[in-house]
């Protein structure tokens, strides 16, 4: 884990105590339960958005996506028979779609990736709105997917599974689950294998990237389907978390609850840097904020406000430590190197 | 140097020097940068600064600039003295430099660079820039400098050279009394040097001091009337007239005598590796390049800037499209669509730009070394972090790349240094052939002589190696054969008997021999 994951931590881990104080009701089970549930949902884009983000880029289409392809789902499955998992594959797909031709427009055509998942952002949303003529997409009374509704929006209670239901602890939700597992294996995607570290390699210098023969534009696309089909899953777990679609609002602002998360968790926007550990980290504060919006009684207006406040004070902060840290290494260097002198002249 | 340039140093020998460093002391800790440095700068004297990296020439320059401050001496300005200077100080005594890295915005035209902060205004408080007024004032600078293009020309037009001129013309819109050129034709050929030689002399002729930096110290014999040598921070010579020779001042600069000869010739030709036939690049869409590369052979490619070398390096290394014509490796047929098919088909090339192309400077040495071949390091795609320390301290013993770690950055490596890790990523692989860009441009004495060594003992293996280069003298001592381009077409290759500057120069221009 690095020094930044660890800050972070620390600073979730004091926010939570400083929330617990006021509030205990911030650790009761259902409290933690429905935490954990959001992280997983959000965590789930935003790992596909760090992705994107470390190569230099930026992808602003991940909640319109949410969208479009949340009433694209719910309608597949409840109006048209389509079984879910076939609907789900499909839905997938078109994630694997979406997130190629952004790659694409950007590796081939040289667009800005602002500009492009920008022009997403508003196309899909417009689909979306079209495709249910402005309507809320939800399931017909009576419907029901009960596997597919385990899946997503159940609840396990691990340590009850484990000991035959004779010790019993925290329900966790399967979203928060899939997302760690999800975590893991990108962890070592990103981390450990070859690809990873030619993303690091493409968003710190494409040029030199290129010119040690890595393709640069495979890299890059396979980051933006990688946002793109993560958002695309994402799109069918909160489809079945609000199981009803307002089009117009569904997954609004989520692309930046996804880059906010990035940031907080030491990505740089400039592409090259950023960790898994990092970024889940960074969604699970966002989450941790959001419920003491609730939990301590500010009125929920002042919600982004106070995420807005916290993200900058923390990036101020790193920033600081850095610059401190740095400056404590040069002097430990200049010490040693006069130490050595001393030594020599001895 | 012609009779009016003497008579002109001589003239000024008589005057009072205006600017004087005593004493000049600075330290780092556990490095002494500048060691009781001292010397006296006349009006209209050309002074050549030679010393390798790290031997002070940077810190010497900071100071006169404003940027450190030295432990103890004195500058003297004329007549006043001050224990340091600071940056409008230094503006204002006069001491204008033009960089290594010239520091234009290439999005703005030659003149706005010039004034750049202290733009004529018009319209009151409007405060709009006064265009006419600012060319009418860029124009008669330009002509000084013999610069052909207009004040209203946009500076990414101009090729390197012109934008040097640009920077001139800058320090002398400040009233330069002494301008500052830090290696100013590592990144110019021939022709462009000349040019920028004679512009020396011109300012000279106006009484303008220059100091002039450099490695090429072929330039620096032409140029100067006194040559300054450092080395680890100390003055090791003060060499004037007839004193200044090539070999002194190496055997000044290294403590050592080097020679210049650096590279034993080839043991023996063998056949084509890569044939170049009637390709054409972009820059010059109507010539055809043809050109055979041997084993065992290092072929210089020598030409003016803009000659097209550079691009046609990028063709061959599959970085950019030929627009025709075919290449052949070992008589196969091949096609680059990107540098990835020419890295697997065994053609490597070591860019110009080490910096920004070569390394990825943020990521350690053994992840550059790596990088081009990540998946033979790698068991089911997961990299073996063992696997690739063991091949980072192998090239590190066979290059003897000077590290303590080879997972530090390799932003902490010297130039020298880098180049090596560069040449490591290719050597830890199969190389056919391999392609140098300028592989020498601001490294040492020391570790060219390496660099050149390790080339040779590539060629030895069977790799063909082309070897472009602005250097004569690397051109002269360290290729077997070497090809001339001019406007994007071979002009005509040379062997060893026949490679002499002259004949270089006639090929470069043009002409044939």
């Amino acid at each position: 884990m690095l020094k930044k994951d660890l800050g972070l931590l620390v600073l979730i881990i004091v926010v939570g105590a400083v929330v617990a104080i006021i509030n205990p009701r911030f650790l009761s089970p259902i409290n933690i339960a429905n935490t954990s549930n959001l992280v997983g949902l959000f965590g789930i884009f935003a790992i596909g958005q760090g992705f994107v983000i470390i190569t230099g880029g930026i992808d602003l289409s991940v909640g319109s996506i949410i969208a479009l392809l949340g009433v694209i789902f719910i309608d597949l499955i409840a109006n048209h028979g389509v079984p879910w998992p076939l609907a789900a594959l499909l839905v997938l797909a078109i994630g694997v779609m979406m997130g190629m031709v952004h790659g694409l427009l950007v590796t081939k055509l040289k667009l800005q990736p602002f500009v492009v998942t920008l022009c997403g952002l508003l196309i899909y949303r417009g689909i979306a709105r079209f495709y249910t003529r402005d309507a809320t997409a939800g399931f017909p009374f009576g419907v029901n997917f009960s596997d597919l509704e385990w899946i997503t929006t159940g609840r396990t209670d691990i340590v009850a599974l484990l000991t035959g239901d004779r010790f019993h602890s925290i329900p966790i939700p399967h979203a928060f689950f899939i997302m760690l597992v999800i975590a893991v294996i990108m962890w070592f995607v990103l981390h450990r294998s070859v690809f990873g570290r030619y993303l690091y390699a493409v968003g710190k210098n494409e040029e030199a990237a290129r010119y040690s023969g890595i393709r640069t534009t495979r890299v890059i696309v396979a980051a933006y389907v990688i946002s793109a089909t993560l958002a695309a899953l994402s799109a069918i777990f909160f489809a079945m978390y609000t199981r009803s679609i307002l089009p117009s609002g569904h997954g609004n602002f989520y692309e930046l609850y996804a880059i906010a998360a990035a940031v907080l968790g030491g990505f740089s926007l400039r592409g090259g840097e950023g960790s898994i550990v990092g970024v889940v980290l960074g969604t699970v504060l966002l989450q941790v904020l959001q419920n003491l919006v609730n939990l301590l009684g500010i009125p929920s207006s002042l919600n982004f406000a106070v995420m807005g406040s916290v993200i900058l004070i923390g990036v101020i902060a790193d920033q600081q430590f850095a610059t401190f840290r740095r400056r404590r290494e040069v002097s430990r260097e200049r010490l040693a190197a006069s130490s050595a002198m001393a030594e020599a002249a001895e | 140097m012609t009779a009016s340039a003497t008579a002109a140093a001589a003239s000024s020998a008589s005057a009072e020097p205006f600017l004087k460093l005593s004493g000049l002391r600075k330290t780092y800790p556990g490095v002494v940068a500048l060691a009781d440095f001292s010397m006296e700068v006349q009006p209209g004297e050309v002074i050549g600064l030679v010393g390798e990296n790290g031997a002070g020439k940077s810190t010497l320059m900071n100071i006169l600039g404003g940027v450190i401050e030295p432990d103890r001496g004195a500058i003297e300005i004329d007549g006043v003295a001050y224990p340091s200077l600071s940056v409008a100080q230094s503006m204002a005594a006069g001491i204008g430099f033009v960089h290594q890295e010239l520091n234009l915005f290439d999005n703005l035209s030659v003149a706005a660079n010039v004034y750049i902060g202290r733009e004529p205004r018009k319209y009151g408080f409007l405060q709009l820039v006064d265009d006419d007024k600012l060319q009418k004032a860029v124009q008669p600078f330009l002509d000084r400098l013999g610069a052909t293009f207009s004040p209203a020309t946009p500076v990414a037009r101009l090729s390197l050279a012109q934008q040097q001129l640009v920077e001139i013309a800058k320090a002398l819109s400040l009233q330069s009394r002494l301008v500052i050129l830090d290696e100013p034709t590592s990144s110019l050929p021939i022709a462009e040097t000349e040019k920028l030689l004679e512009v020396i002399a011109g300012l000279k002729a106006d009484g303008i001091s220059v100091i002039f930096i450099s490695h090429r110290l072929h330039e620096v014999v032409q140029a100067s009337d006194r040559v300054l040598v450092l080395r680890d921070g100390n003055l090791v010579g003060a060499l004037e007239g007839a004193e200044i020779k090539h070999d002194t001042m190496v055997r000044l600069m290294v403590g050592r005598d080097l020679k210049v000869n650096y590279v034993s010739p080839a043991v023996s030709g063998g056949g084509a590796v890569l044939s170049i036939k009637g390709v054409r690049t972009s820059t010059y869409p109507g010539r055809e390049i043809n050109l055979d590369l041997h084993a065992g052979e290092i072929l210089g490619l020598a030409g003016l800037v803009g000659a097209g070398r550079t691009e046609f390096a990028r063709v061959l290394f599959g970085i950019d499209r030929p627009l025709g014509g075919g290449v052949a490796l070992n008589g196969q047929e091949v096609h680059f669509a990107t540098s990835a098919d020419a890295v697997r088909a065994g053609v490597f090339l070591v860019p110009e730009d080490r910096k920004g192309a070569g390394l990825l400077l943020d990521l350690s040495i053994a992840q550059n070394i790596t990088l081009p071949n990540l998946r033979s390091y790698a068991r089911s795609s997961v990299v073996s972090l063992s696997a690739e320390l063991e091949q980072a301290e192998l090239s590190r013993t066979d290059l003897d790349i000077r590290t303590s770690n080879v997972s530090q950055p390799t932003s902490s490596l010297s130039g020298g240094n880098q180049q090596k890790v560069v040449l490591a990523k290719w050597l830890a692989m199969k190389p056919k052939a391999i392609i140098f860009d300028e592989p020498t441009r601001g490294i040492d004495v020391g570790a060219k002589a390496e660099i050149y060594n390790l080339m040779r003992v590539l060629s030895d293996s069977g790799v063909a190696v082309l070897m472009i280069s602005s250097d004569m003298e690397e051109v002269i001592g360290v290729s077997d054969r070497v090809a001339v381009m001019h406007e994007g077409q071979i002009q005509g290759t040379l062997d060893r008997a026949q490679c002499s500057e002259e004949n270089i120069l006639r090929l470069a221009v043009g002409r044939s021999i």
